[in-house]
């Protein structure tokens, strides 16, 4: 039987290190990998989620269960990301570097369309990029929605709780966040990669 | 029956079965009879299928060293920090004290010197306030107590040379 994380971190409170390594071997990949889907840059990503677990640890001995581990820890790494990807806006800003990196941020790029078949112009890879595009043009708050949603499979409540919104307000965002990707990855959802594709579950 | 709006809120809980069963029921009725939303509902779940096409980034190797090397070099608490959480606090109040204390033993000046100190300036004020009484000859020269003080005591001015009979002429 598998400890809770809420008992892991209770551990980690009491002083054992060991508790906190199972909880960074449990979280350390989903941590790095919505953060990549947050600011599109594995180094920034790996610095975002060691700071994450930097957090945790520092603030182990004022650990409560309050809520969900998950909650408290997506929600450390919500705060970082979009602080890292508004610093890095600034950043831009001031450099006026921005015309390239306006165009890569705004939207995917076109896909080729007409009587050409997509699968003759994009590779596999470019598809994931095309993908990682489409939810990275998406605004903040609905980005950070469907990676919990989709990717970490975390129920309404609790994205809830991380975007501190309603469940109705979710749904909506959630809604409108789809819809938008349903419009932009139309090609792709016309030509699947994959053959069986189509019965998706988030 | 739902209408479109009503139904997109709840259309994302039905797909991924979250809905509770009266909303899958509402959902369902309106899919039979929109043709619209239900073509809507089945590209949701091929765009699921294609949002898993993203392969999971995996940490790179030196993630838990680098992660352990800089929990070490967290700075640790000593025995001492437990009873002072916030040093900067602490040493804010042990300040403030040291003022009090300091400012507590300070030479503090006797009752009785401070009312002598009172009455010596209460004694320059008046002399002040009639100090022009004073410098006015003609009024001191009509003065009662005066009067009785010999002539010579009178200063001596060109004027009063000049115009011996003129006793108003003022200094």
């Amino acid at each position: 039987m598998t400890t809770s994380d809420v008992q892991l971190m209770l551990d980690v409170k009491a002083g054992d290190e060991a508790s906190f390594d199972l909880l960074l071997r449990r979280y350390r990949t989903p941590l790095v990998n919505f953060l990549y889907r947050m600011v599109r840059d594995s180094a920034t990503a790996e610095d975002l989620a060691q700071e994450v677990f930097l957090r945790v640890y520092r603030a182990r001995k004022q650990y409560s269960p309050s809520a969900k581990f998950t909650t408290w820890l997506f929600r450390i790494a919500t705060n970082l990301a979009l602080n890292s990807i508004r610093d890095n806006r600034h950043r831009r800003m001031e450099s006026s570097l921005d015309a390239p990196l306006d165009e890569e941020e705004s939207a995917p790029r076109e896909l080729p369309s007409g009587d050409m078949r997509i699968d003759e112009h994009m590779m596999e890879r470019d598809r994931c990029d095309f993908i990682r595009r489409a939810i990275g043009a998406l605004p903040e708050k609905q980005r950070v929605a469907v990676l919990l949603h989709k990717y970490e499979e975390m129920d309404y409540g609790e994205i809830a709780r991380i975007l501190e919104c309603s469940e109705s307000a979710l749904k909506s965002l959630l809604f409108r966040a789809y819809e938008t990707l349903r419009v932009q990855l139309a090609p792709l959802i016309a030509q699947p990669a994959r053959p069986g594709a189509g019965e998706g579950r988030p | 029956m739902m209408k479109c709006e009503e139904v997109s809120k709840e259309l994302i809980a039905y797909l991924d079965r979250r809905a509770n069963s009266a909303e899958r029921r509402d959902v369902e009725e309106h899919l039979l009879v929109c043709e619209s939303c239900r073509a809507r509902a089945v590209e949701f779940r091929k765009l699921w299928s294609v949002l898993e096409e993203v392969p999971v980034e995996e940490p790179s190797f030196g993630f838990d060293a680098r992660l352990r090397q800089r929990i070490a070099a967290e700075p640790k608490r000593r025995w001492f920090q437990w009873f002072v959480p916030h040093p900067r606090l602490a040493f804010s109040i042990a300040l403030l004290i040291a003022l009090s204390v300091l400012v507590a033993k300070l030479p503090q000046p006797k009752s009785g010197s401070n009312l002598a100190t009172v009455q010596a300036e209460d004694d320059q004020f008046q002399m002040i306030e009639h100090l022009g009484v004073l410098e006015n000859y003609d009024m001191l020269s009509r003065s009662e107590v005066l009067a009785e003080v010999p002539p010579a005591a009178a200063p001596q001015t060109d004027q009063q040379t000049q115009e011996p009979d003129d006793g108003g002429g003022s200094l």
